[in-house]
C-alpha cells in the first residue's frame, strides 16, 4: 500500500542542471573578479577608461612608426605621406641608425665582439655564485652562454684565434662544471682580469701580472698559517701582494710583453659608453663592493669600539649623501685629496666612488643577513674552538651571504639604474649622455620620446629579469628554512 | 691557601699583545688608529698642498658675496642682489619642499596601490602589478625626464589663453581655458593658482636676512592653540565617558573650536585671493608652480610609491590570518579589526623600510639637475659653484647639508620606530 | 678597512697616473696624445658623429694643435666636459686645454688661475623669439619667460640686462642646448637667450626657421677661446700661436690645398716664416720647423674651418660678422709672425 499510492517515483537521479548564466564561465569570472559590488565596478570602469585613453592616444604613434629614414625630417615626411599631415608617428629609424652607440658608446666598431664576449663570459662567471646548488640549472646556463658566444662569433666578424680560444675556454668550463663544480669558482676569480683584457685590450700580461698578486697572497698565507695566526698570515700575505703590485708588477708585465707580445688593440676608457659603460661600472662596483661590504658589516658588529665607530661612520656618511654628490666628488674633488698632479681616468674615479657607495649598501644588506642568523650558530662555532676568522669563513658567512643574496641582487638593480647618473659628470650613459649626443646631430635634433622608450625598455628587461631571479631565490631560500 | 702563593704572577710579555685575546683587540685598534690618523693627515696634507699649488684658499667668504643670478622658484625673498648664502637657503628650502611633499604624497599613493594590489578585482590587481614593476625597474632619471617632457609638451602655451578683439568680434573662443571658475591656469610653463593675500597684513619680523611672515605665524599659532584646546575637550569627554558611561556630545564644539578662530583671524587680516591674470607674455599674479617642480615631484612620487606599495603589501601579508580571525572571534567589527589589530602590527613591519624609502626620496631630489629645478644642488652646487669656482667648499658644504638632513630624518623616524616597536622582554 | 682602500686607490693612482707636470708639452709628447676638453654635444662646435668621431669648429682647433705638436691631427683624446666640470678638468690636469665655448672673463683669467690664450670666436649674448610674439626689441620683454642655460655667464648677463633696463623676467633654467631648444619650440619660454652663434645654429635647425627672429640687441661680449692652465707659458704660447697661424694663413692666402707647395713657391717672407721654409720659429717654442704647416694642413686655415663647420654653406649658416679678418672689417687679427 505504501508503494502503490505514489503516482510516480523517479528511479534515476536527475542530471545536474546547467548553472545559471551568471554563475558560469566568463560571466561568472567577470562578475566575481571585476564587478563584485559597486566599488569594484567603479574601479574596473575607471581602469578600463584609463587603459582605453592611453591606448587610443598612443596607438597611432606606435602604428605609424618609421624604421627606414635618414633623419627626423625624413621620418616626419614619411609619416605625413602615409597617414596624413596631422598624424604622429614614432621615428625608430634613429634607433636603427644609432643603436650601436646606445649599446657600446664609441667603442671601435670592428672590436664590438670583445665586449660581447666579455658579456657572455660574465654569465659563466656568475653561474657558480647564482646557482650554487643546482647542477641542472648551472649546466643549462653554461650551455646558454656557449650558444650565445657561438652566435656572436658567427654573426660578428671575429678573428679566428680569439674565437677559437673563447670556444675552447667555454668548453673547458662546461666540462669542469660536470666534473668538479667547486672548481668553477676559479673561473669566477680570474674573470675580472679576463674582462679587463677583453674590454680595454693592450698587452695580455698587464692583467695577468696583476692577477699573479693573488697567488702571491695565497702562498704567503698558506706558508705562514701554521706558525702565526690568521691575522698575521693574512696581513703578511696582503702586504706581500701589495709589494708585488707596487714594485714588481709593472716591470714583470713589461718584460713578459717584450718576450711574448700578446695583446689586443688597446681601447681607451673614454670610448666606453651606453649600456657597455653602465654594465662596466655596475658589475665592477658590485663585485669589488662585496668584499668591502663584508668587512664593513663585520666591522659594524665588532666589539672593538674604534673599528665599529669607523665602520658606522663610513656607512652612514655614504648612505647619507646622494650618489650625485659622490659622482661630483669623483670628478671635482678627488684632485684635491690625492697627491698633487696625480690624475687618472674619470671612469676609474667614478668606479671607485660608486664602489664605496655600493659597499655601504651591501654592508647593510649583509648586516641584515648576519642579524638573521640564530645566536646559536655563533655559540656553536665558539664551542667548536674555532677562532674568529675560521668561524666567519666556515660557519657564519656562508649562511649570512645566502640569506643576503636577494638583497644583494636588489642592491645591484638599484646600482645599475643609478649608473645613469654618470651623465652629470660628462660620461656617456645610455639614457642622457648618448641621447644628448644623438640629439646634437643635426639629423636627429628634436627627437625626444624614441630614445627614452628604447633605453627604458632595455633597462626594464634587464632589471625585471634580475628582480624575478631574486624573487625566485627568495622563494627557494624560504623553503630551505622551513 | 697553600696554593695561592704558587700561582705564577701574570707577567707581561710583548707577545701577549698579539696572542692574548685580552690585549689583541687593543693592539688592533691601536694599529687601526695609527693608520686612520695617517690616512686622514695624508688627505689633509694633500688638500693643503693642492690648494697651495693652485694658489687657492679654503674659505667660505664667497657665501657673503652678491650672487648676481636669478632663481625662478623662491619661497623666501631673494633677488639677484642677495648673497650666495641666501641663494643656498633658497635652494635648501626648494629641496626640502620637494622632499617633504614627495614623502607625503608617495606614502598616500603607495598605500593605495599596495592595498589595491591585494584587491579581489582581477583587472585592478594586474594593473597595479604592472605599475609597480614598470616603475621599479626603470631608472628614476628617465621618469623625471619623461614627466617633464609630457608636462611641457601636452599643455597649452600661455598665448592660447589670450582673447583678442578680433576673436571677440568673430565669436571665437580661445584655444585654451582656465579651470575652476577662471582661477587656475595650466600652461606649458607651469600651473598658476590663486595666491593668498592679506589686506591688513601684520608684516614681516625677524633678524637680518631671516624674515618670516607674521601673518602665517599668527595663523599657525591660532590653529595650534585651537587644536590643543580641542584635544583637551575631547580628553575630558572621554574621562566623563569612562566615569559615567555617557559620552557628552562634542562634535559641534570641536567644529566651533577648530574653525571659528581661524576664520575670524582671516577676516581680521583681510584675507583674499589674488587670481592669475593674462598679461603681455604670461600669467601674472597668483602663485606659479613651475613644471620643473611638478615634474620632479610627480616622478619622485610615482617612482617611490611603487616601492612603498611593495612594502605595504608585504607588511599586510606578514600579518597571519589568525589575527583577523581572533579579532572577529572577540566580536570586533572589520573596521576596528583593521585599526586596532592589523594596522599596528603591519606598521611595525612597514616603518623601517619606509624610513629608508624616505631617505632615498630625499637624496633623489638631487636629480633636480635633470630638469634644472633650482634645488640645493642647483644653487650651491650648480650656479654658485660655477660662478665662484669654489668647488671644494661648495661640494663639502653640500654633502654636509645632505648628510644632516638624512641623519635628521633617520633619527626622527627611529624614535618613532622605537615607540611603535615590539616591546620585548 | 678604509685604509686598505686608500692604499688601493694609491696603488691604482700610481699605476695609472699621468703626471701632469709643469711642462705640458713634454707630457703630451710622452703621452703621444693631446687631451682636449670639449662640449658633450653642441652642434657645429663640438659633437661626435655616428662613428664617434668628434667634429666641429672647436674640435678643429684641437686637431690643429695636435698636428702641430704631435704631427698627427687624429692624436687627440676628446674629454667631454659639462658646465660644472670643465674648469676643474683643466685645473686638475685632466685636459691639456679646454676648447669649450668658454667666455674669457676677468675672474676666470685671474681668480681661477687660467690663461685665455686667444679668441677663436667673438660672440655675444642675444635673444631669439617667435615672430608672431610681436616683439622687435629685447627691451619689450618685460614680464617674459626666458630660457637660459645654467652654469654659464649668460645667467649673470641676463640678470644685469633686465636690471639695467628696469624690467622683469622669469628665468627657465635648462641644462643644455637641445633641452633649451625643445622648451623654446614647445613655447615653454617666450625667448631663448644664449650666444648669438648658438641662437643662429638653433634657428637654422628649426623646421620653420622663418617664423623665428633673433632680436637686434646683443647684451654682452662673449669672447670664446681656448683656455690653458696658468703657469706653463710655453704651452700657452704654442696654443696661441698655432691658432694665430690659422688666422694668419687665411689672411695670407695659405689654404689646405696649397699649404704644401706655397712655402717654397712664394716670395712672401712671412708665409715662408710661418711654414718653416725660412727661419726657425718652431724651435723657439720647442717644436720643429713645420709645426704651422701641419696645423694648417689638418683642417685648413681659419676661414676654411669656419666655412666647413658653421659657415653659411652649412645648416648652421653663420655669417662671419665680427669673426671676419680685420682686413674685411672683422676682429680676427693675427699678430705678426716675426
Amino acid at each position: 500500500m505504501a508503494e502503490s499510492n505514489h503516482a510516480f517515483v523517479r528511479t534515476a537521479i536527475l542530471p545536474p542542471q546547467a548553472p545559471p548564466l551568471t554563475e558560469k564561465g566568463a560571466i561568472r569570472w567577470l562578475r566575481e573578479n571585476l564587478f563584485s559590488g559597486w566599488f569594484n565596478t567603479i574601479l574596473t570602469l575607471a581602469a578600463l577608461w584609463a587603459i582605453y585613453s592611453l591606448v587610443s592616444a598612443s596607438l597611432p604613434w606606435w602604428l605609424n612608426g618609421v624604421w627606414n629614414a635618414g633623419s627626423l625630417g625624413e621620418c616626419r615626411a614619411i609619416v605625413a605621406e602615409r597617414a596624413g599631415p596631422d598624424a604622429t608617428g614614432a621615428c625608430w629609424a634613429m634607433v636603427r641608425d644609432r643603436w650601436h652607440q646606445f649599446m657600446f658608446g664609441f667603442y671601435p666598431q670592428d672590436q664590438y665582439w670583445r665586449p660581447t664576449i666579455a658579456f657572455g663570459l660574465l654569465f659563466a662567471a656568475i653561474t657558480p655564485v647564482l646557482f650554487s646548488g643546482q647542477k641542472r640549472l648551472r649546466t643549462f646556463m653554461l650551455i646558454g652562454v656557449v650558444a650565445f658566444l657561438v652566435a656572436t662569433l658567427w654573426l660578428a666578424t671575429v678573428p679566428m684565434l680569439p674565437a677559437g680560444l673563447t670556444i675552447i675556454l667555454m668548453l673547458a668550463v662546461l666540462a669542469l662544471a660536470q666534473v668538479r663544480p667547486a672548481a668553477l669558482m676559479w673561473f669566477t676569480v680570474i674573470y675580472p682580469a679576463l674582462a679587463f683584457f677583453l674590454l680595454w685590450g693592450g698587452s695580455f700580461w698587464v692583467p695577468a701580472a696583476a692577477m699573479a698578486g693573488l697567488p702571491v697572497l695565497l702562498l704567503a698565507y698558506r706558508l705562514l698559517l701554521p706558525w702565526t695566526g690568521v691575522g698575521i698570515a693574512a696581513g703578511a700575505g696582503i702586504g706581500l701582494a701589495l709589494l708585488w703590485w707596487a714594485v714588481l708588477d709593472a716591470p714583470v708585465a713589461a718584460g713578459l710583453a717584450r718576450l711574448a707580445p700578446i695583446g689586443l688593440e688597446p681601447v681607451a676608457s673614454d670610448r666606453f659608453g651606453g649600456f657597455l659603460l653602465a654594465l662596466t661600472i655596475g658589475v665592477t662596483a658590485i663585485s669589488f663592493s662585496l668584499p668591502m661590504g663584508i668587512l664593513l658589516a663585520l666591522g659594524r658588529q665588532s666589539d672593538m669600539l674604534l673599528i665599529k665607530t669607523l665602520s658606522v661612520g663610513f656607512i652612514e656618511f655614504i648612505r647619507g649623501v646622494p650618489l650625485i654628490t659622490l659622482l661630483f666628488t669623483a670628478s671635482l674633488l678627488l684632485q684635491y685629496f690625492l697627491p698633487p698632479n696625480t690624475n687618472f681616468d674619470l671612469i676609474l674615479r667614478v668606479i671607485i666612488l660608486v664602489t664605496f657607495f655600493a659597499a655601504a649598501y651591501i654592508a647593510e644588506v649583509i648586516r641584515g643577513g648576519l642579524a638573521a642568523l640564530p645566536r646559536g650558530q655563533y655559540e656553536a662555532a665558539n664551542a667548536l674552538g674555532l677562532d674568529y676568522w675560521s668561524a666567519q669563513r666556515l660557519i657564519i658567512m656562508p649562511q649570512a651571504l645566502k640569506i643576503a643574496i636577494p638583497g644583494i641582487v636588489s642592491t645591484f638593480i638599484g646600482l645599475f639604474k643609478d649608473t645613469t647618473l654618470v651623465a652629470f659628470v660628462g660620461l656617456l650613459d645610455p639614457l642622457k649622455g648618448i641621447t644628448q649626443i644623438v640629439r646634437a646631430d643635426i639629423a636627429w635634433k628634436g627627437i625626444y620620446w624614441e630614445p627614452y622608450i628604447f633605453v627604458g625598455a632595455i633597462f626594464f628587461v634587464i632589471c625585471f629579469g634580475m628582480s624575478r631571479y631574486s624573487m625566485y631565490l627568495e622563494q627557494k631560500l624560504k623553503r630551505d628554512h622551513r | 691557601m697553600a696554593y695561592a702563593g704558587g700561582v705564577p704572577k701574570p707577567g707581561f710579555r710583548p707577545s701577549m699583545l698579539i696572542y692574548d685575546t685580552r690585549y689583541r683587540s687593543l693592539t688592533i685598534q691601536l694599529i687601526v688608529l695609527v693608520l686612520f690618523a695617517f690616512g686622514v693627515s695624508w688627505l689633509i696634507n694633500n688638500v693643503i698642498v693642492n690648494l697651495a699649488a693652485k694658489d687657492r684658499t679654503f674659505d667660505y667668504g664667497f657665501l657673503w658675496n652678491r650672487a648676481g643670478y636669478d632663481i625662478n622658484q623662491t619661497l623666501i625673498p631673494y633677488t639677484n642682489d642677495s648673497t650666495h648664502g641666501r641663494a643656498l637657503f633658497v635652494g635648501l628650502v626648494n629641496t626640502l619642499v620637494v622632499a617633504a611633499l614627495g614623502c607625503f604624497l608617495a606614502t598616500v599613493l603607495g598605500v593605495i596601490i599596495g592595498v589595491l594590489r591585494l584587491s579581489q578585482n582581477w583587472l585592478i590587481g594586474r594593473l597595479m602589478t604592472v605599475y609597480v614593476e614598470v616603475f621599479r625597474n626603470i631608472p628614476l632619471l628617465l621618469w623625471i625626464l619623461l614627466s617633464f617632457v609630457i608636462l611641457t609638451e601636452t599643455t597649452p602655451s600661455p598665448r592660447d589663453f589670450r582673447v583678442t578683439d578680433e576673436m571677440i568680434a568673430a565669436g571665437q573662443a580661445p584655444a585654451a581655458r582656465m579651470f575652476l571658475n577662471d582661477s587656475v591656469a595650466i600652461t606649458n610653463r607651469g600651473m598658476n593658482v590663486p595666491a593668498p593675500l592679506f589686506r591688513r597684513s601684520l608684516g614681516m619680523a625677524g633678524i637680518g636676512e631671516f624674515q618670516i611672515s607674521l601673518n602665517f605665524l599668527a595663523i599657525f599659532a591660532v590653529i595650534g592653540a585651537s587644536a590643543i584646546v580641542n584635544r583637551r575637550m575631547v580628553r575630558r569627554a572621554r574621562a566623563i565617558q569612562e566615569e559615567t558611561g555617557v559620552r557628552p556630545v562634542t562634535w559641534w564644539k570641536s567644529l566651533l573650536l577648530l574653525f571659528v578662530p581661524v576664520i575670524a583671524l582671516l577676516l581680521a587680516l583681510g584675507f583674499h585671493l589674488e587670481y592669475p591674470r593674462m598679461t603681455r607674455f604670461n600669467f601674472s599674479g597668483g602663485i606659479e608652480v613651475l613644471h620643473s617642480f611638478t615634474a620632479l615631484l610627480v616622478a619622485l612620487v610615482l617612482y617611490t610609491a611603487a616601492f612603498i606599495a611593495e612594502i605595504v603589501r608585504a607588511g599586510i601579508m606578514a600579518i597571519p590570518r589568525g589575527q583577523t580571525e581572533a579579532a572577529f572571534a572577540l566580536g570586533l567589527r572589520p573596521g576596528r579589526t583593521m585599526n586596532l589589530i592589523i594596522l599596528p602590527q603591519a606598521l611595525r613591519v612597514i616603518i623601517p623600510p619606509l624610513i629608508s624609502q624616505y631617505l632615498n626620496l630625499t637624496k633623489n631630489t638631487s636629480l633636480a639637475i635633470a630638469v634644472s629645478y633650482m634645488d640645493l644642488r642647483g644653487t650651491l652646487g650648480g650656479v654658485t659653484l660655477n660662478q665662484t669656482g669654489k668647488e671644494l667648499e661648495s661640494m663639502l658644504l653640500m654633502m654636509l647639508i645632505y648628510l644632516t638632513i638624512s641623519l635628521m630624518i633617520s633619527s626622527v623616524m627611529n624614535i618613532y620606530n622605537a615607540a611603535v616597536g615590539l616591546k620585548e622582554r | 678597512m678604509k685604509k686598505s682602500l686608500f692604499f688601493g686607490t694609491l696603488a691604482a693612482a700610481s699605476a695609472l697616473a699621468g703626471f701632469a707636470s709643469a711642462d705640458t708639452l713634454a707630457d703630451i709628447k710622452a703621452r703621444g696624445e693631446l687631451l682636449c676638453g670639449t662640449n658633450t654635444g653642441l652642434t657645429g662646435f663640438a659633437a661626435p658623429d655616428a662613428n664617434g668621431v668628434y667634429q666641429g669648429f672647436d674640435v678643429a682647433v684641437c686637431k690643429a694643435i695636435a698636428a702641430a705638436v704631435l704631427g698627427d691631427a687624429t692624436k687627440v683624446r676628446y674629454v667631454p666636459t659639462t658646465g660644472e666640470t670643465r674648469f676643474t678638468a683643466l685645473a686638475s690636469g685632466e685636459v691639456d686645454l679646454l676648447v669649450r665655448n668658454s667666455t674669457w672673463t676677468f675672474t676666470r683669467d685671474t681668480d681661477l688661475k687660467f690663461d685665455f690664450v686667444a679668441v677663436n670666436y667673438y660672440d655675444g649674448q642675444g635673444f631669439m623669439v617667435k615672430k608672431d610674439l610681436g616683439v622687435s626689441s629685447a627691451k619689450e620683454l618685460d614680464g617674459a619667460t626666458v630660457c637660459i642655460q645654467t652654469g654659464t655667464t649668460t645667467e649673470l648677463n641676463l640678470a644685469d640686462f633686465f636690471k639695467a633696463n628696469n624690467i622683469s623676467y622669469t628665468p627657465v633654467n635648462v641644462a643644455d642646448d637641445s633641452e633649451a631648444q625643445r622648451q623654446y619650440v614647445a613655447g615653454a619660454c617666450d625667448a631663448y637667450t644664449t650666444d648669438a652663434s648658438g641662437l643662429a645654429a638653433t634657428r637654422a635647425t628649426l623646421p620653420d626657421a622663418e617664423n623665428h627672429i633673433i632680436l637686434p640687441e646683443i647684451i654682452s661680449k662673449e669672447p670664446l677661446g681656448p683656455v690653458v692652465r696658468h703657469g706653463d707659458n710655453n704651452w700657452g704660447d704654442i696654443v696661441r700661436w698655432t691658432f694665430y697661424a690659422l688666422v694668419a694663413a687665411e689672411e695670407l692666402g695659405i689654404t689646405s690645398a696649397n699649404v704644401n707647395e706655397i712655402g717654397t713657391s712664394t716670395v712672401n717672407p712671412e708665409i715662408r716664416r710661418i711654414l718653416g721654409t725660412e727661419g726657425d720659429m718652431g724651435a723657439m717654442m720647442g717644436l720643429d720647423a713645420e709645426w704651422a704647416k701641419r696645423a694648417i694642413a689638418a683642417n685648413g686655415n681659419y676661414g676654411e674651418i669656419f666655412a666647413a663647420n658653421i659657415g653659411e654653406s652649412t645648416p648652421i649658416g653663420l655669417a662671419r660678422g665680427l669673426n671676419a679678418q680685420w682686413t674685411q672689417g672683422g676682429l680676427m687679427y693675427a699678430p705678426p709672425f716675426r
